[in-house]
């Protein structure tokens, strides 16, 4: 059976019941001993919450990552960095998305490849996009 | 053991965090209405920028290089102060957030797995890895040497930021007691160190030093706590949770002079509705509701003017719309026209934390129909970053609010002023 669930109008928190049963009406439920604890998309996107900041994504859009201009990038500041990550780099003086590569030389691949990779001396680092999230609908 | 731990220059730190043009150029943070310099990166401490200085003597200084000031933006503040403590309670069990930059924390028994200095270099890495915020750490077995410990951490640059006193090794305590003037000690006013000095005592380690009965006698018993806190003996313990407030006060200088009633009910109505959502914050109920208004004692020409009205209700309350309805009715009584108001603000009293009260037979005033739930959309919509509602009685005029020409973004607390990534 295909059941839509309408999420809510707070998009920090999404909490969505699950039940294990059905329940039958006039007894008391069944399932009340098999209640789960409901799923939280914070918990699912963001794994150190102190150190995780929403930046918003602009400019040319990275296709083939599916990151488009306008989108949430979570990024977590407590990660270490590793080769491959998306990461939050500080080039000339502002925050651009890379794709980070630490062997076999640091590099700091471009989402488009209209720019030059970067083969930075000192590698400065915001944070790790640890996921995006992109809406089909109500960009706000 | 206790441990202090402090964000090093906070407000133009956390300036900083989300811009990194402004890496190592000197930024500096104005206090309210842009007056003076509250805050200074270190880059700007190097051109020689004092604390205080008026805005206005700053901009016409030529400064080798640009600085950048800002007004102070205490969402994005306090939302990375929160992000400093929750990173520090990661890794101490105990932690009183003493105010928006330092945090004692109990750091007892640590050294059994760890040397202190280690655990503070941790402690240090831990929030600069998570925040991008550098933190001071002091540690001693008092709040008051922690303190010390703290002060000499940012004095002396070969400690690295991380210094600790440990009962184990005195001479060196004494050593760094002897170097601090008295008045950098933790609870050492500058009235106090004046009156100190004329009794020979100008060093930390002399007042350590000093008979605590005597001190008593010439002081009071805090500063006596002082002197058995430098000795080590801990008089002064971690409190994690902050008492119940039992006064809440909503007070602001305004931007430009108000000279009308319109304005002054405005601003009066807008620090009771701040002052009415802190109340519900603190989960309380309050009967008594003051409101001050004054004139600048500096204007030249114009006679001063300063006056409180308070109000008293029958019955506790925290609905927004009581608050408002006696803070009108006490303006009104002080209002004087004519001067040019320079400040106003709110005081909210006697305090109850249940709305429980004996209800009176001749009351005028009943006690409102769903009222907690109205109070709770109010402040849920406030909170939620996407938009404000307010009471009419506010205005939707500005021209008096803070004057605040430099804010830096909410970069943390709305969703439109999020920092910014360019895709490439």
């Amino acid at each position: 059976m295909l059941r839509f669930i309408a999420p809510l109008s707070d998009p920090a928190l999404l909490t969505l019941p699950l039940f294990t049963e059905r329940c039958p009406a006039g007894f008391p439920s069944p399932a009340a001993d098999y209640t789960e604890d409901e799923l939280d998309l914070n918990a699912y996107c963001i794994r150190h919450p102190a150190s995780t900041y929403f930046v918003r994504a602009i400019g040319d859009s990275m296709q083939d990552m599916g990151l488009q201009s306008g989108d949430l990038m979570i990024v977590d500041k407590a990660e270490k960095p590793q080769q491959g990550d998306i990461v939050i780099a500080e080039t000339d003086g502002e925050f651009t998305v890379k794709r980070l590569q630490l062997k076999p030389r640091i590099a700091l691949i471009p989402m488009n490849a209209a720019y030059p990779t970067l083969y930075p001396d000192e590698l400065q680092i915001f944070g790790v996009v640890t996921a995006f999230i992109h809406k089909t609908r109500d960009k706000t | 053991m206790f441990a202090l731990a402090d964000v090093n220059a906070f407000y133009a730190s956390c300036e900083k965090v989300f811009r990194p043009d402004l890496r190592d150029k000197p930024v500096v943070v104005l206090s309210n209405n842009d007056g003076c310099v509250i805050a200074r990166s270190k880059e700007a401490k190097r051109l020689g920028i004092k604390m205080g200085v008026p805005w206005f003597q700053l901009k016409s200084v030529d400064f080798p290089e640009p600085v950048i000031a800002f007004s102070s933006n205490y969402a994005l503040y306090a939302s990375l102060s929160n992000r400093v403590m929750a990173h520090l309670e990661a890794l101490a069990p105990r932690v009183e957030q003493y105010s928006i930059d330092e945090m004692f924390l109990d750091v007892r028994g640590i050294d059994s797995c760890m040397d202190f200095e280690d655990f503070g270099r941790q402690l240090r890495e831990h929030v600069g890895n998570g925040t991008g915020l550098i933190i001071g750490v002091g540690m001693g077995p008092t709040k008051t040497l922690a303190k010390s410990a703290q002060w000499a951490s940012k004095e002396w640059p070969q400690f690295g930021g991380v210094l600790a006193l440990t009962p184990g090794n005195p001479r060196r305590t004494e050593k760094l007691l002897s170097l601090q003037p008295v008045e950098e000690v933790w609870g050492v006013g500058r009235r106090i160190s004046r009156k100190l000095a004329t009794m020979g005592i100008t060093t930390a380690l002399q007042l350590a030093r000093a008979n605590s009965v005597f001190i008593r006698k010439n002081f009071n018993v805090v500063l006596e706590r002082t002197v058995r806190e430098l000795n080590g003996e801990a008089c002064i313990s971690l409190e994690e949770s902050p008492p119940p407030k039992q006064q809440i006060v909503c007070s602001r200088s305004f931007g430009e002079r108000i000279t009308t009633y319109e304005a002054m009910r405005q601003a009066v109505c807008l620090y009771a509705e701040r002052g009415a959502e802190k109340l519900r914050g603190e989960h309380q109920y309050c009967r008594h509701i003051s409101v001050f208004i004054k004139t600048s004692p500096f204007a030249v020409n114009h006679p001063y003017y300063g006056n409180v009205g308070t109000e008293k209700l029958h019955t506790p309350t925290r609905d927004t719309r009581d608050i408002i309805d006696a803070a009108i009715r006490a303006l009104d009584r002080i209002w004087v026209p004519g001067h040019r108001y320079a400040k106003a603000g709110i005081m909210l009293n006697d305090f109850t934390p249940t709305g429980v009260s004996q209800l009176n037979l001749f009351d005028d005033v009943q006690p409102r129909a769903n009222s907690d739930k109205l109070m709770k959309v109010l402040d849920s919509i406030n909170h939620s970053g996407l938009g404000k509602v307010w009471f009419a009685g506010q205005g939707s005029n500005t021209e008096w609010q803070m004057k605040r020409e430099m804010l830096s973004p909410a970069y943390t607390t709305r969703w439109k002023e999020l920092p910014m990534a360019i895709l490439r």
